[in-house]
């Protein structure tokens, strides 16, 4: 039983080893990446229920006991977020293949893509089981390592820039990282996760607050909590379509994972939290007004992600049972639909030539099967119903109701709003680019629109895998009851950390 | 532990004097001085890791010394897994500078593409004023 614990990390670590030493055989790699991948959607689904079932899954790894041993645990909230993720991965893995099949034909491999991602997955994965802070640090460091990599894959001029704002960035608050673990093992003399939740509280005030700080500084840049968010529109536009799709799927969520299992395992908050809130409020404001000023759909995308993040901040804001509820409704939901709309964008500018806006025209007209894959997840994000964002976002609105402090009613007010202003960003969208007539190619007035991808006609298994996460994000709509069943049981565990300290630490305690 | 963890005052300057120096170099334009920032803060984080084990003691090898006159391993362990990532991610900082070169001919991290952008309007906008008022003054001219 614990050992499906470690599969999601070692299965994609080992394909990756025999990914690239079999580079030269393109097949091979296709069909090892999908094969473990959608093994690691059966291990996590089981994973899932048997947590819910029974309780957290544990592995100490090597036998060492607790405290000062490797611990991977599964509870509700990490198996959830790992079968979505999981889906995501293999579906967006599937996009690309079909990309590369229709630019390069069947013969020429990628020897760096399909090690990388399969990386990337396996240090996603080791981030949501990570049972104390040393070993999330390596998580973070395999995902953001092979990140890296995928961003800067054949490197144009418009890459490198971006990729080192990126680099630079994540590089920095690794470093951080790396201070806030030296000093939090300076005070308890622990980096594990259960243990240190004992521990800190025994600190004097302004430490905990201090230590708790510097845990939302390391985490917000990662997540991209304003203002700590710039370099994210910055970057993630430059790389192809399934890699950005990937990395606003899952790398911010990933750090919005750890902010919520660190401020509600190790740090207690008063209730609500009102500078979390506040945060949360500017997070939503800047990012959906810098949407509106782009022209350009990937940045707009990436603005928006960014004013969504907020939404997950909020949740966490309220901190009680039901806005924790609605943080993991809404990351499930995000993660799904951020990443079908940039896989989207990659099919609109595939066949448009441009990622300007204003630019394009006619597209209902001239590909209808892109405007309806486009349609869904827009209204979706935007929260309409009877779509998995309009799910996510009532069970918000709840939590912010319930609240009873002005800033929560205040940021309620700003969730409300920042749903319309997204609303008005997907309508002009629509307009600019699928109504109207189709343009002619001329000459680009602006060089940054210039697109490095290719431009021939999207082929089957490209739509294809965009369709099956539209399909996800709907199905989503309709389980919202169990799925909203499973994650106010995973805020309940939150809220009251007994059952995860009594897992890890067992008869320690 | 906090209560028998005494600060080491010559460490505690080392510490400030890495950290101020490396975050100086990581503000700087030139992607090389970045590079030299973040060794240097890496070098400080692995060396606050090293403290935060406190003072030091007997190596941590099993029927060598009694378990109280031990250094904590742990902390140490931790510092040599984050130096190796360090030195990994140093190395691709260090080919990205390269490729930089090559393909720009700089190591210079480039403004972001929303200022450029601005600066382009900015220009425009200048150039359509300075022929308006061309315009303006032809008129006046031939008036």
């Amino acid at each position: 039983m614990t050992v499906l614990v470690a599969l999601p990390v070692l299965l994609p670590l080992a394909a990756a080893g025999m990914s690239l030493a079999l580079g030269r055989f393109a097949d091979f790699q296709r069909i090892i990446g999908l094969v473990v991948l959608a093994a690691i959607i059966v291990d996590a689904g089981v994973l899932l229920y048997a947590t819910d079932r029974t309780g957290p899954v544990v592995l100490q790894v090597g036998g060492w006991a607790a405290p000062a041993g490797i611990t991977l645990i599964a509870d509700r909230l990490s198996a959830l977020l790992l079968v979505v993720s999981a889906v995501v991965t293999f579906a967006v893995l599937i996009y690309s293949i079909g990309q590369r099949l229709t630019d390069y034909g069947r013969e020429r491999a990628s020897t760096t893509f399909h090690p990388m991602y399969l990386v990337l997955c396996a240090g996603v994965s080791l981030a949501y089981l990570a049972g104390d802070l040393f070993n999330l640090f390596v998580a973070f460091e395999i995902m953001l390592s092979s990140s890296y990599v995928l961003i800067t894959r054949r490197t144009t001029a418009s890459r490198v820039r971006a990729g080192m704002t990126y680099v630079i960035v994540s590089l920095t608050s690794s470093l951080l990282f790396i201070t806030m673990i030296a000093l939090v093992y300076a005070a308890t003399a622990t980096v594990n996760l259960a243990d240190l939740g004992d521990k800190v509280a025994l600190l004097p005030e302004g430490l905990q607050v201090a230590l708790g700080l510097l845990m939302v500084i390391v985490f917000g840049v990662k997540a991209a909590m304003v203002p700590l968010h710039f370099w994210l529109p910055d970057s993630y536009p430059t790389a192809p379509a399934p890699v950005t799709a990937v990395f606003a799927g899952l790398l911010t969520k990933v750090g919005i994972y750890a902010l919520i299992r660190t401020q509600t395992l190790v740090f207690s908050h008063e209730q609500p939290w009102t500078l979390m809130l506040v945060i949360a409020l500017i997070t939503m404001l800047v990012g959906a007004l810098g949407a509106l000023a782009q022209n350009d759909l990937n940045r707009m995308l990436s603005f928006l992600l960014v004013s969504h993040i907020g939404y997950m901040l909020f949740g966490l804001g309220v901190y009680d049972v039901i806005g924790l509820t609605g943080v993991i409704l809404y990351v499930v939901h995000h993660i799904t639909v951020q990443a079908t709309l940039f896989l989207v964008s990659g099919l609109i500018t595939r066949h448009t030539g441009t990622v300007a806006l204003s630019r394009m025209g006619g597209l209902a007209k001239a590909a209808p099967m892109i405007a309806v894959l486009f349609a869904l997840p827009a209204l979706s994000l935007a929260g309409v119903p009877p779509f998995s964002g309009f799910v996510a976002k009532l069970a918000l609105l709840q939590a912010g109701a319930g609240a009873g402090t002005w800033p929560a009613y205040a940021v309620t007010g700003g969730v409300v709003f920042t749903s319309l202003l997204t609303l008005y960003a997907m309508a002009r969208v629509w307009t600019r680019a699928f109504w109207g007539q189709v343009r002619a190619p001329e000459p680009d007035p602006d060089p940054d629109d210039e697109l490095v991808v290719g431009t021939g006609n999207s082929t089957r298994p490209m739509v294809a895998a965009t369709g099956v996460l539209v399909t996800a994000s709907v199905v989503i709509a309709l389980f919202a009851g169990p799925l909203a069943g499973v994650s106010e049981r995973a805020a309940d565990d939150l809220m009251h950390g007994e059952t995860y300290r009594e897992a890890v630490l067992g008869g320690a305690r | 532990m906090t209560d028998d963890l005494t600060v080491n005052f010559t460490m505690a300057v080392v510490l400030a004097a890495l950290y101020s120096a490396g975050f100086y170099l990581l503000m700087q334009r030139s992607l090389m001085r970045i590079l030299i920032g973040t060794v240097i803060v890496g070098h400080g984080a692995n060396l606050l890791l090293q403290l935060a084990g406190g003072p030091p003691g007997r190596a941590p090898i099993l029927g060598d010394a009694a378990p109280e006159q031990m250094t904590d391993p742990l902390p140490q362990a931790m510092a040599l897994t984050a130096i190796v990532i360090t030195f990994a991610l140093t190395t691709f900082l260090l080919a990205l500078a390269y490729r930089s070169w090559v393909l720009l001919g700089h190591d210079e991290v480039r403004d972001d593409v929303e200022d450029r952008r601005i600066r382009r309007l900015e220009r425009r906008l200048a150039e359509s004023e300075d022929e308006a008022q061309e315009e303006e003054l032809e008129r006046e001219a031939t008036q």
